[in-house]
């Protein structure tokens, strides 16, 4: 068969095209402005192979079609001056925010039917009469009840859920309101009445899905950068072969599998070491500060990093069976604050529900005694209601909490639960880890005491060694020009030697050296001739952290560092920082149990940490904070995650969550005001559409604008 | 009041073609990126429509 044109015979190599590669995601934090999408863009749609390039700016990201490997992709763009972070494509998940689209769906749509309906009932409103009156509510009802019953779904099943279990919450009587006033107002029209509350049941739902739509969008946007962070770990390992080396997902390992773990990079499971000499930082696991030394045979543990050169590993354990996962099995035992907690919301609910019940039930008997007609008392119940709709306070929480979300965002918070925030304002004891959340794996040294010719020799060793603290003192002493050695031997596990000019010197551990015994044994040591230096050393402290300290405990806050480092190093860094509770050699059990024991004695213990030792802890406590770097699981436990590098700003985040509890009862008392002038003119059958109506608005508004406070410093 | 008649049915197709416009920006992402779509005015050669990346 030929084809008859020559548009048939391309159509094949078409439908080849379409089939285009998958998405590569990356993540571009220093995406800013137009001027980033266009360069971007350009230039990688101008690399051969890319099919199309995307940049999201609200996500800072790029997705880009393409054959290519995503290195090339990066060096593009590190080449044009933007660092980009490939994206783990199977942790991002599907996207396409469905939830999302579904509320904002129903809230156009009740959008739109309000603003009809309205228009109708301000012909009512302005004295329409007799037919006109029954025609403009017949109209009404035919755009009010499908709207109604479209766009108040999840107000109804969230009501539903709850009688089912025996509870009250918010929306159980905006339900009940929606609904009355919808069935109502169509039997009133039916008989040719002369109020009907279409408006008011459309704009209930309208108002009350912006709500729902606000707190869920900031929700949203912190659990896709929240997932972004999960992403950004390559679950990847290197695995030996008889062929040579591949690249495996951790998952694929198992036992026996012979591993090498690049420098700096994770140990993917447990195992026992194959190469002569390592060393690890534990800190995830135990705390520890110091690097590990390993020899050859020793267990290495999922989590460890490795320090020193690419070492190699035969799986004893993985997957489920390692000690990463079992330490992070114990969190799902453990009992969880969150759970036991009731928002300020639902406890709003719980006294406001049945209130509200129990006032429109009264006024019904209170009419049906009074004139025995009972189509006007229903009617006036049902405006009691209608008056009554938590609007306001459906509004009261979720406005308020978008904010301060949506502020702390640009602060560099996750705020990753929607009660975090009240629970933290809460909040009187902050326990610190120490390892990592304080300090970050670098080492300083006071080296003051030393000339500069031994600075220079110094430096010179400790370039020649691998060891990881001899590499911090060589960053440290950047400054100084190494001193010319000869004969330069490393002794593995020990130190260096070397000889300066007829001189032998040597940097390593103080016992190899001749140090005296005590303390100082485990430290570095400079020997130049018989002189020998200890040089010592302190962790870095993370950035921002004094600032930080300094903000708590003049919030009033009560601090205590928890770390599972030694008792030594755990009080030279609560001493240099100012805090006077601290303790170290802490297990994981007994980081848990002291908060369990100040949770028992009411301090509401809030838990910032990082590794899988303090898992527990931050499950545990009334509330918790991770910082970014922290292990996935750690960051999963906890309520709020650091993004930023510094923790300068935590004392704002304790801030804004008190200053949000404060305008949320502030909004209560407002919704409650305007209540209180509206029922007993409803009560009284005083009440009409229109007044309805304005009550709504008012009250919504004005509590919006009140929650727009909080981006104002307190 | 016969101009009911009209201006009701009009003003309700309206309307409809509020509502059938929003669903469809709705089902072509156009809220996927607010702010990147309010800065590609600023690019003097967009590249495409934000359906196809």
């Amino acid at each position: 068969m030929t084809a008859a044109c020559p548009a048939c015979v391309a159509a094949p190599a078409a439908i080849e095209l379409a089939q285009m590669p998958d998405a590569v995601q990356l993540s571009v934090p220093a995406l800013r402005c137009a001027a980033c999408i266009s360069a971007i863009e350009s230039h990688l749609n101008a690399l051969p192979d890319v099919m199309t390039a995307r940049v999201n700016l609200s996500l800072k990201r790029v997705e880009v079609r393409t054959d290519l490997p995503t290195s090339d992709i990066t060096q593009a763009l590190a080449s044009i001056g933007y660092d980009a972070y490939p994206l783990d494509a199977a942790a991002l998940g599907e996207d396409g925010d469905q939830a999302g689209r579904d509320l904002l769906m129903r809230m156009g749509l009740s959008g739109f039917a309000m603003m009809n309906v309205m228009l109708l009932s301000v012909a009512v409103w302005s004295g329409a009469v007799g037919a006109t009156r029954d025609l403009f509510h017949l109209i009404s009802a035919a755009i009010a009840i499908p709207c109604v019953a479209y766009a108040a779904q999840p107000f109804f099943r969230n009501a539903a859920r709850a009688l089912k279990v025996g509870r009250l919450n918010m929306d159980v009587p905006i339900s009940l309101a929606i609904v009355l006033a919808a069935a109502m107002s169509l039997y009133e029209t039916l008989h040719g009445g002369a109020h009907a509350y279409f408006d008011a049941a459309l704009s209930l739902t309208f108002f009350l899905l912006i709500g729902r739509y606000l707190e869920h969008r900031t929700r949203s946007a912190a659990r896709s950068a929240a997932k972004e962070l999960t992403a950004l770990e390559v679950h990847q390992a290197t695995r030996q072969t008889a062929h040579g080396s591949e690249v495996v997902p951790i998952s694929a390992l198992s036992i026996g599998d012979a591993i090498v773990v690049p420098t700096g990079m994770r140990v993917p499971v447990d195992g026992t070491l194959t190469s002569a000499h390592a060393d690890t930082d534990r800190a995830f696991l135990t705390g520890e500060s110091d690097p590990i030394p390993h020899t050859r045979g020793a267990t290495l543990h999922a989590g460890e990093v490795n320090l020193g050169a690419p070492l190699h590993l035969t799986a004893t354990a993985v997957g489920t069976d390692t000690r990463l996962h079992q330490i992070a099995r114990l969190v799902d035992t453990a009992e969880n604050a969150r759970n036991r907690y009731t928002s300020l919301a639902d406890r709003a609910a719980q006294i406001y529900a049945p209130a509200v019940h129990v006032l429109a039930l009264v006024t019904f008997l209170g009419w049906v005694l009074v004139d025995g007609d009972i189509r006007h008392a229903v009617n006036v119940a049902i405006a009691v209601l209608i008056i009554t709709c938590p609007c306001a306070l459906g509004l009261a929480v979720p406005a308020v909490s978008t904010a301060a979300i949506s502020k702390l965002y640009k602060l560099g918070f996750l705020v990753k639960s929607g009660t975090a925030l009240e629970r933290l304002a809460e909040v009187q004891t902050v326990l610190l880890d120490k390892t990592g959340t304080l300090t970050t794996p670098n080492f300083t040294f006071d080296l003051g005491s030393l000339s500069p010719s031994q600075c220079s020799i110094a430096k010179a060793l400790a370039d020649h060694s691998a060891h990881p603290l001899a590499r911090a003192l060589g960053r440290h002493l950047q400054e100084s020009v190494p001193a010319p050695l000869t004969q330069i031997e490393e002794h593995k596990g020990k130190g260096v030697r070397a000889v300066w000019t007829d001189t032998d010197v040597a940097l390593g551990q103080a016992s190899w050296l001749g140090g005296r015994d005590g303390e100082a044994r485990q430290g570095l040591t400079l020997k130049i001739g018989p002189v020998t230096i200890p040089l010592t050393y302190s962790e870095a402290t993370r950035d921002g952290v004094p600032a930080m300290i300094a903000g708590l405990q003049s919030a009033g806050l009560t601090l205590d560092i928890m770390s599972g480092d030694t008792d030594a190093k755990t009080r030279s860094l609560a001493d240099r920082l100012g805090i006077d509770r601290f303790a170290g050699h802490m297990s994981p059990e007994d980081k848990n149990a002291r908060v369990g024991a100040l949770a028992d004695a009411g301090a509401t213990p809030c838990m910032i940490g990082d590794g899988i030792n303090d898992t527990i802890a931050l499950t545990r406590a009334h509330a918790s904070i991770a910082p970014g770097s922290a292990l996935d699981a750690a960051r999963n436990a906890a309520d709020v995650v650091v993004v930023s590098d510094s923790m300068a700003q935590v004392p704002a985040l304790f801030a804004t969550a008190r200053q949000t509890v404060r305008l949320s009862r502030q909004n209560f008392a407002i919704a409650l005001a305007y209540n209180a002038v509206a029922v007993p003119i409803a009560i009284a059958g005083f009440a009409t559409p229109l007044m309805a109506a304005l009550a709504m608005s008012l009250s919504s508004i004005t509590v919006l604008l009140n929650a727009m406070r909080i981006g104002v410093k307190p | 009041m016969n101009v009911l008649v009209f201006l009701i049915p009009v003003s309700l197709l309206l309307g409809t073609l509020g509502v059938v416009a929003f669903a469809w920006t709705l089902t072509t992402d156009q809220y996927d990126d607010p702010e990147g779509e309010a800065s590609r005015i600023l690019i003097d050669e967009d590249t495409g429509r934000p359906d196809q990346s």
